[in-house]
């Protein structure tokens, strides 16, 4: 496959602008500024862009509670996320939500989700969208390897199947649900050969691999596109942190993660390919990074010092009218 | 006598009731933790906030049975493991996850017995987190025991304490039918003094834990600790506020909270669920239909408002129910003006 370098560039900013957010956001949760839960997608960073970089605006994703990235590498704007995380006047879904429901309608992105399987269903609907209104638009699902269990992404596979939606389930393995392991939590120990059973093609991909990614989406969503229903690609990528922020992690090894920073980090893993075979300057890699710094301090100062939510703001948006 | 908080309490009754009769039984996601993780530390979690600790290393995981994330077939399993002999007691992680099971809940278990013909027994509790107050947005800060008290044939128990919630608890695992038993998620750490030995406390029984004569204040969970407060700033002042909790809301002790409201004449109902169809209506219905002659003032709720919980604390802070609003409401029924006391900010 061949990979404009535009693109390429373009990747490679929004998984940095994932990381240097989340890096932030780590620190900040240790500082104690941020409200509510909160769960970082670190080491996960090439999934949702090698999955985003093939959709518009016009394409739906539908999240998870760890949907920071998700939200980033769909084009959410990054001062309306961090707004939103800090639940101030002009979050994204003004101060309502907060880390775990972001959402930005007008990117295609239908939400963080805190009930685990919560979004599949969702975005099933919105391939139906798509397919009824025949825009040629697809839908994809960010689901959890713990996720992967619930009976609502059982259904909606089905359902996808059935009715050939255009429609992509994108299982993000990073190898725990909560405290529990996938090798432990994952009946029959597959997720791609329980997906393959619903009758669609399912591929699993190394996660941190961006281009792994990026190609198995390539084809899911020409398949979408083309009118021949549902793909599943479970892209496997363990998260570096705890499974909130706070987690004691005493059901992990000590230095499981350190050596998987060290071998598979998927900036570092991007970097050198599309360096040496695509022709990027890792000049202007730095120059992305130094630029996203800027950004995320200057965001991340805006958002404390933003304005609270008025009290009255409390009964407004429950109902269009009433 | 020791002092222990909710978490512990509940802990140990489970060990207790785990150690009297071998047909219970503890289910849920991460009730162990760390099944397949790479520590090979067995018991990581023992709960998410701990409550099941130390209940896998006692009782083995034939006992302790750990789930992946799939709520329907959690609590559809503790049903049928209840219809057919044992007396399970499941997790569901926070209330607000009963969406992903309520068929189970609601046309099975709930049903069981009266449908059968009364031939069934249904020995099933689910332990559950409600409450708000901490943050954690509109998907896992909801109460929603309401609606469950609305369903025939579900016990719904709400501890206000750590004692409490032992005797309660105790009770509910070794009633024969289903009881969601609602544990505030803000409430863990408090403690007061509860006994090493098991004991049971009945169902329907409320308890006065402020006794008064010039309004009655009932009030569950996290918020007869804001009810009590506001009593005693009023005894101060030499108003004498009743607080009755109710314990548990399905049944409902009516014959207290109506002698309590003929007593005193007046009646604020604080709940921290949404307002309407609620427990607070249900009170303020009681008081309207049986001590109708006895009120001098309009009962008045103080509730959540009408909305979702808001991720923003700025917000969420109006959203409970708060020291301020009960004491505001209480003295608008003395002052015989309620007006004021429904808005919330
Ligand atoms: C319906 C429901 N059940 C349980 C939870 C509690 N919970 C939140 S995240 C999580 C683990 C999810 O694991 P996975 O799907 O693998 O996502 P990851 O956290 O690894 O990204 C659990 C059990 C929830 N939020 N919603
Ligand atoms: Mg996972």
């Amino acid at each position: 496959m061949s990979y404009d370098p535009i693109m390429l560039l373009d990747a490679y900013r929004r998984m940095r602008a994932i990381r240097e957010f989340e890096e932030r956001m780590r620190r900040e949760v240790q500082a104690g500024t941020v409200p509510g839960f909160v769960h970082l997608y670190c080491g996960e960073e090439a999934i949702a862009v090698g999955a985003c970089m093939h959709l518009q605006d016009t394409d739906y994703i539908g999240s998870t509670h760890r949907g920071h990235g998700h939200c980033i590498a769909k084009g959410c704007d990054i001062e309306g996320l961090l707004l939103e995380i800090y639940c101030k006047q002009g979050g994204l879904c003004n101060g309502k939500g907060g880390s775990m429901h972001m959402a930005d309608l007008n990117k295609g992105m239908l939400g963080a989700n805190a009930i685990v399987g919560g979004a599949p269903p969702i975005a099933i609907g919105a391939a139906l969208t798509a397919q009824v209104l025949g825009n040629r638009g697809v839908a994809l699902a960010f689901i959890g390897d713990g996720a992967s269990n619930q009976g609502t992404v059982f259904e909606s596979m089905h359902m996808a199947t059935v009715h050939k939606l255009p429609m992509i389930f994108m299982y993000e393995n990073n190898g725990y649900a909560e405290f529990s392991g996938a090798s432990w939590h994952l009946g029959g120990g597959d997720i791609t050969r329980r997906a393959g059973g619903f009758g669609m093609p399912a591929v699993k991909v190394d996660g941190t691999d961006f281009f792994a990614v990026y190609d198995a989406m390539a084809e899911a969503v020409r398949r979408a596109r083309d009118g021949e229903g549902p793909s599943s690609i479970e892209a496997v990528a363990m998260r570096w942190y705890g499974h909130f922020e706070g987690d004691m992690q005493t059901y992990r090894k000590k230095g499981e993660v350190d050596e998987l920073r060290k071998t598979s980090d998927p900036l570092p893993k991007f970097e050198e390919r599309a360096t040496r075979e695509f022709g990027l300057g890792v000049e202007e890699l730095r120059e992305i990074d130094e630029e996203l710094r800027e950004i995320i301090d200057e965001a991340v100062d805006v958002a404390k010092a933003a304005p609270k939510p008025l009290a009255p703001e409390l009964y407004t948006d429950v109902y269009g009218s009433y | 006598m020791p002092q222990k908080n909710i978490r512990d309490a509940i802990n140990e009754t489970l060990k207790l009731e785990m150690r009297r009769d071998p047909r219970v039984v503890v289910i849920g996601e991460d009730v162990v933790g760390g099944l397949g993780g790479s520590s090979g530390v067995e018991e990581a979690a023992g709960g998410t906030f701990g409550v099941t600790a130390g209940l896998a290393a006692e009782f083995g995981r034939r006992r302790v049975i750990d789930t992946p994330i799939t709520e329907s077939a959690i609590i559809g399993m503790a049903g049928g493991a209840a219809l057919t002999g044992l007396r399970p007691v499941a997790e569901l992680m926070f209330i607000d996850f009963i969406g992903v099971c309520f068929d189970q809940i609601l046309n099975q278990i709930a049903k069981f017995r009266y449908m059968f013909g009364g031939k069934a027994r249904v020995p099933v509790v689910i332990r559950t987190m409600t409450g708000a107050g901490l943050g954690t947005g509109p998907q896992h800060s909801q109460s929603l025991y309401n609606m469950l008290a609305n369903v025939p044939g579900i016990k719904v128990v709400l501890p206000s304490n750590a004692y409490d919630a032992k005797g309660l608890l105790t009770t509910a695992i070794r009633d024969d039918d289903p009881v969601i038993f609602c544990e505030n998620k803000a409430m863990y750490l408090d403690a007061c003094e509860v006994p090493d030995e098991s004991y049971t406390i009945p169902f329907g029984q409320a308890a006065i834990t402020r006794p008064g004569s010039d309004v009655t204040v009932v009030a569950l969970s996290r918020m007869v600790t804001l009810a009590n407060q506001v009593a005693d700033k009023l005894a101060g002042e030499g108003i004498r506020v009743e607080v009755v909790d109710p314990r548990t809301i399905s049944p409902l002790d009516t014959a207290t909270i109506l002698g309590s409201v003929q007593k005193t004449g007046r009646l604020v109902a604080v709940d921290e669920c949404n307002p309407v169809c609620s427990f607070a209506s249900e009170l303020v219905s009681l008081a309207a239909c049986e001590a109708y002659d006895a009120l001098q003032a309009a009962p008045v709720k103080v509730t959540a408002p009408h909305t979702p919980v808001p991720a923003a604390p700025d917000l969420e802070q109006y959203y409970v129910p708060s020291l301020a609003r009960i004491e505001e409401a209480i003295r608008n029924t003395l002052g015989g003006s309620t007006a004021s006391a429904r808005k919330v900010v």
